[in-house]
C-alpha cells in the first residue's frame, strides 16, 4: 500500500510539472503584445520598455517561466494587468466560488445518477430502465449552457422561484451559507448536475445489470441472502468504479462550469477566465488555468490513492 | 523468387472477412429503430443547412430595427425574429452549416491525424512510443472544456483557431486507443510472419494493423461527435469561436440571451437544435458501437 501511494505521488509531480510548462506557454502561443491591455498604441518607447521590465517580459522565456514557477510554488502569481491586483487573491475567491458550485453539482449528480442507475440495472427491460436509460442520455447530449438557459426562463421568469443571475442578493459575490445565498445556488447546480448524473447512471447500470448476472451473485442467492444482503455485495463491487467515474467527473465540472458560470453570471473562475481572455490578462489567464489544472491533478492523486483502500486488490499490483 | 512474394495471400486474407464484417454491421445498423431515427433527423438538418441558400426564406444578415424579436408564427417570420430584427429560420438554417462544420471537422481531424500518431507510436514500440505517450498524458491533466477554452482563448477569438483548439482537445484521446489497439495487434504471430517474409512497416501497417485499428477508432470518434458539437457552439456561447454577424447556433444563443424576458421561446431555439443535433449523434454512436460488436 505504502509504495502504491508514493508510485502515485512520483508520477504525479512530472504531471504537475509539465502542467505548469503547458499553463505558462500556452499563452505565448497568442498573438500581439501582452502589453497592449495597458499601454496605448501611441506610448513612447521609453514607457514600454519600462513596462516589460516591471512585469519582467524584457527576460527570455525560459527565465520567465522559471520566476513565475519559483513564485508560483510561493504562493504569488503574480499581478494582473487590467485589474492591479494580485492574482493569487483573485483566483482563490473565485475558485472557491467553483469549487462550491461544482461540488454540490457533482454531489448531487452522482447521488441521483447511482439511485437511478441501481434501479435501472436491477429492473433491466422495465419502464424504470428505460426512462434511466433517456435520462442518461440526454445528460451527456444536452448543451448545459442551453439547458441554464431553459431553467432560467422556466424557473425564474415564469415561475419567478429562484433569481437568474447572481451568486447572492444584491449582487454580493461573497458566499454565505443562508436561505438568501442558497436560492442563488439551486438553478446553476442544477444545471451542472445533469452531466455527471447522466454519466454515472450510465456507468452504475451497465455495472449492476452486469454483475446479476455472475455466479457468485446467483451462488450467494442460493445460499439464501436476503435481496439486501445481496445488494450489499453489488454495491461493494461497483464502488470502485464509480469512485473512479465520479472522481473525474468534479475535475471536469470544475472545467465545464466556465458555461454555466457564464450563463448564470456565477462569480467563479469562469467568469475569471473570461476577463483574462478577452483583456489579454496574461497572468491572471495563466494563474487561473494553473490553479485549475492543478485541483484536476491532485483530484486524480487522490482517487488513485483511495481506490485501493475501497478495493484492496488494486493496492498489491 | 519474386513471384512468390506477389502471392497477395495476406491481403486477400485481410480484406475479404474485412468487407462482410462492415457488410455485417451495416445489417446490424439498419435493424436499430434508433440509431435510423436519430441517422433521419441528422440528415433532415444536414440538409436544411446545405441547401439553406434555396430553402431559406428570407435572407440571414437583412436586419430590421422595426420587426425586431417578434414571436413565432409571426406573418412571414414562422420561427420569428431575433435582436436585431433577423429571420429566425433562416438564421437556423445558416447556422446549422458553420456549426455542423464545426461540430464535424476537429473529429474529422483528430480521427485522421490521431489514427496515424497511434498507429507510428504503437508499432514503433519502446521508447518513442513513450514518448509520445508521456507527452500526451500531460493533456490528459486538463480537464476538456478548460483545454479547449483555454487554447482558443490564448489563440484568440476566430473560428479556425476554435477548430485548432478542439482537434487538440481530442488528439490525445483518439491516439491513446489508436496506440493501445495497434499496441496488442503487433505482438501477435501474424504480424511476426509478415515481418519476416520481408514486408517494410509501412506495409505491415498499412495491410495488417490499420484493419484492426480504424474500428475502435472510429466508435470511439463517433462518440466524440456530439461532444464535439457542443464544445464548438460552447466556444462560440462564449464569444470565442464565430464572430458576429454570421450566424452560428452557439452565438445566436449568445446574443439572444438578452431577449429571454421578451421573448423567451425564440431565445431557446438555437440551443434546442445543437441539443437535438447532439442527442443524434450520441444515439448513432451507440448504435454504431453496438452493431460494430458483433464479432464477440
Amino acid at each position: 500500500m505504502f509504495t502504491y501511494v508514493l508510485k502515485r505521488l512520483l508520477y504525479a509531480i512530472p504531471i504537475a510539472l509539465s502542467v505548469t510548462v503547458v499553463s505558462f506557454v500556452l499563452v505565448y502561443l497568442a498573438p500581439g503584445d501582452p502589453l497592449n491591455a495597458i499601454a496605448p498604441a501611441d506610448a513612447p518607447a521609453e514607457v514600454i520598455e519600462a513596462l516589460k521590465s516591471a512585469y519582467g517580459l524584457d527576460r527570455p522565456v525560459p527565465v520567465q517561466y522559471g520566476l513565475w514557477l519559483l513564485r508560483a510554488v510561493q504562493g504569488d502569481l503574480g499581478t494582473s494587468i487590467a485589474s492591479g491586483r494580485a492574482v493569487t487573491g483573485e483566483v482563490m475567491s473565485a475558485v472557491s466560488n467553483t469549487l462550491l458550485l461544482a461540488g454540490i453539482a457533482a454531489f448531487g449528480g452522482v447521488l441521483v445518477g447511482c439511485v437511478l442507475g441501481a434501479v435501472a440495472g436491477y429492473r433491466h427491460g422495465t419502464w424504470v430502465d428505460r426512462v434511466a436509460t433517456i435520462l442518461s442520455v440526454v445528460g451527456v447530449s444536452i448543451p448545459h449552457y442551453w439547458l441554464g438557459l431553459v431553467l432560467t426562463i422556466v424557473f425564474s421568469i415564469w415561475l419567478g422561484w429562484f433569481p437568474a443571475m447572481g451568486a447572492g442578493p444584491g449582487g454580493s459575490s461573497e458566499w454565505l451559507w443562508d436561505a438568501g445565498h442558497f436560492k442563488y445556488l439551486v438553478l446553476p447546480a442544477l444545471t451542472l448536475s445533469v452531466i455527471p448524473m447522466g454519466i454515472i447512471t450510465r456507468t452504475v447500470r451497465a455495472l449492476v445489470s452486469d454483475m446479476l448476472e455472475q455466479e457468485f451473485v446467483v451462488a450467494l442467492r442460493a445460499r439464501g441472502l436476503s435481496g439486501h444482503a445481496v445488494f450489499r455485495h453489488i454495491a461493494k463491487n461497483t464502488a470502485p468504479t464509480v469512485l473512479a467515474v465520479a472522481g473525474l467527473q468534479i475535475g471536469y465540472l470544475m472545467g465545464g462550469s466556465i458555461l454555466v458560470e457564464t450563463v448564470f453570471a456565477w462569480p467563479g473562475t469562469g467568469f475569471l477566465l473570461n476577463t483574462a481572455i478577452f483583456q489579454r490578462d496574461i497572468p491572471l489567464l495563466q494563474g487561473t488555468i494553473l490553479v485549475l489544472c492543478m485541483f484536476f491533478v491532485v483530484l486524480n492523486l487522490v482517487v488513485d490513492i483511495l481506490q485501493p483502500l475501497i478495493d484492496p486488490r488494486m493496492g498489491r499490483g | 523468387m519474386s513471384a512468390f512474394l506477389d502471392i497477395p495471400l495476406p491481403q486477400a486474407a485481410a480484406s475479404a472477412p474485412s468487407r462482410s464484417y462492415w457488410h455485417v454491421v451495416w445489417r446490424q445498423l439498419r435493424r436499430d429503430p434508433m440509431a435510423l431515427a436519430s441517422a433521419l433527423v441528422l440528415l433532415l438538418i444536414l440538409a436544411a443547412a446545405v441547401f439553406a441558400p434555396w430553402l431559406a426564406p428570407a435572407n440571414p444578415y437583412k436586419a430590421s430595427m422595426l420587426r425586431r424579436l417578434l414571436p413565432m408564427a409571426s406573418e412571414g417570420y414562422l420561427l420569428g425574429t431575433d435582436e436585431l430584427g433577423r429571420d429566425m429560420i433562416s438564421r437556423l438554417m445558416y447556422g446549422g452549416r458553420i456549426s455542423l462544420l464545426m461540430g464535424l471537422v476537429p473529429v474529422l481531424a483528430a480521427f485522421g491525424i490521431g489514427t496515424t500518431i497511434g498507429l507510428l507510436a504503437g508499432y514503433a514500440g519502446g521508447r518513442m512510443n513513450m514518448v509520445i505517450m508521456r507527452v500526451l498524458d500531460v493533456f490528459y491533466a486538463f480537464p476538456s472544456v478548460l483545454l479547449a477554452v483555454a487554447i482558443s482563448g490564448a489563440l484568440g477569438p476566430g473560428m479556425s483557431n476554435s477548430l485548432i483548439a478542439l482537434t487538440l482537445v481530442f488528439l490525445p484521446q483518439v491516439v491513446r486507443v489508436a496506440e493501445s489497439v495497434t499496441t496488442q495487434v503487433r505482438q501477435l504471430d501474424y504480424i511476426e510472419a509478415a515481418r519476416m517474409s520481408g514486408a517494410g512497416a509501412f506495409s505491415i501497417i498499412r495491410i495488417h494493423v490499420l484493419g484492426n485499428v480504424l474500428g475502435p477508432v472510429f466508435v470511439y470518434a463517433t462518440g466524440l461527435l456530439s461532444v464535439s458539437m457542443i464544445l464548438a457552439s460552447g466556444l462560440s456561447f462564449l464569444g470565442l469561436g464565430v464572430k458576429p454577424p454570421e450566424p452560428e447556433w452557439g452565438l445566436m444563443l449568445n446574443t439572444l440571451r438578452s431577449a429571454i424576458y421578451v421573448n423567451p421561446l425564440v431565445a431557446a431555439l438555437p440551443g434546442a437544435l445543437i441539443f437535438i443535433t447532439s442527442i443524434a449523434f450520441n444515439l448513432l454512436a451507440d448504435g454504431v458501437r453496438s452493431a460494430m460488436d458483433i464479432r464477440r
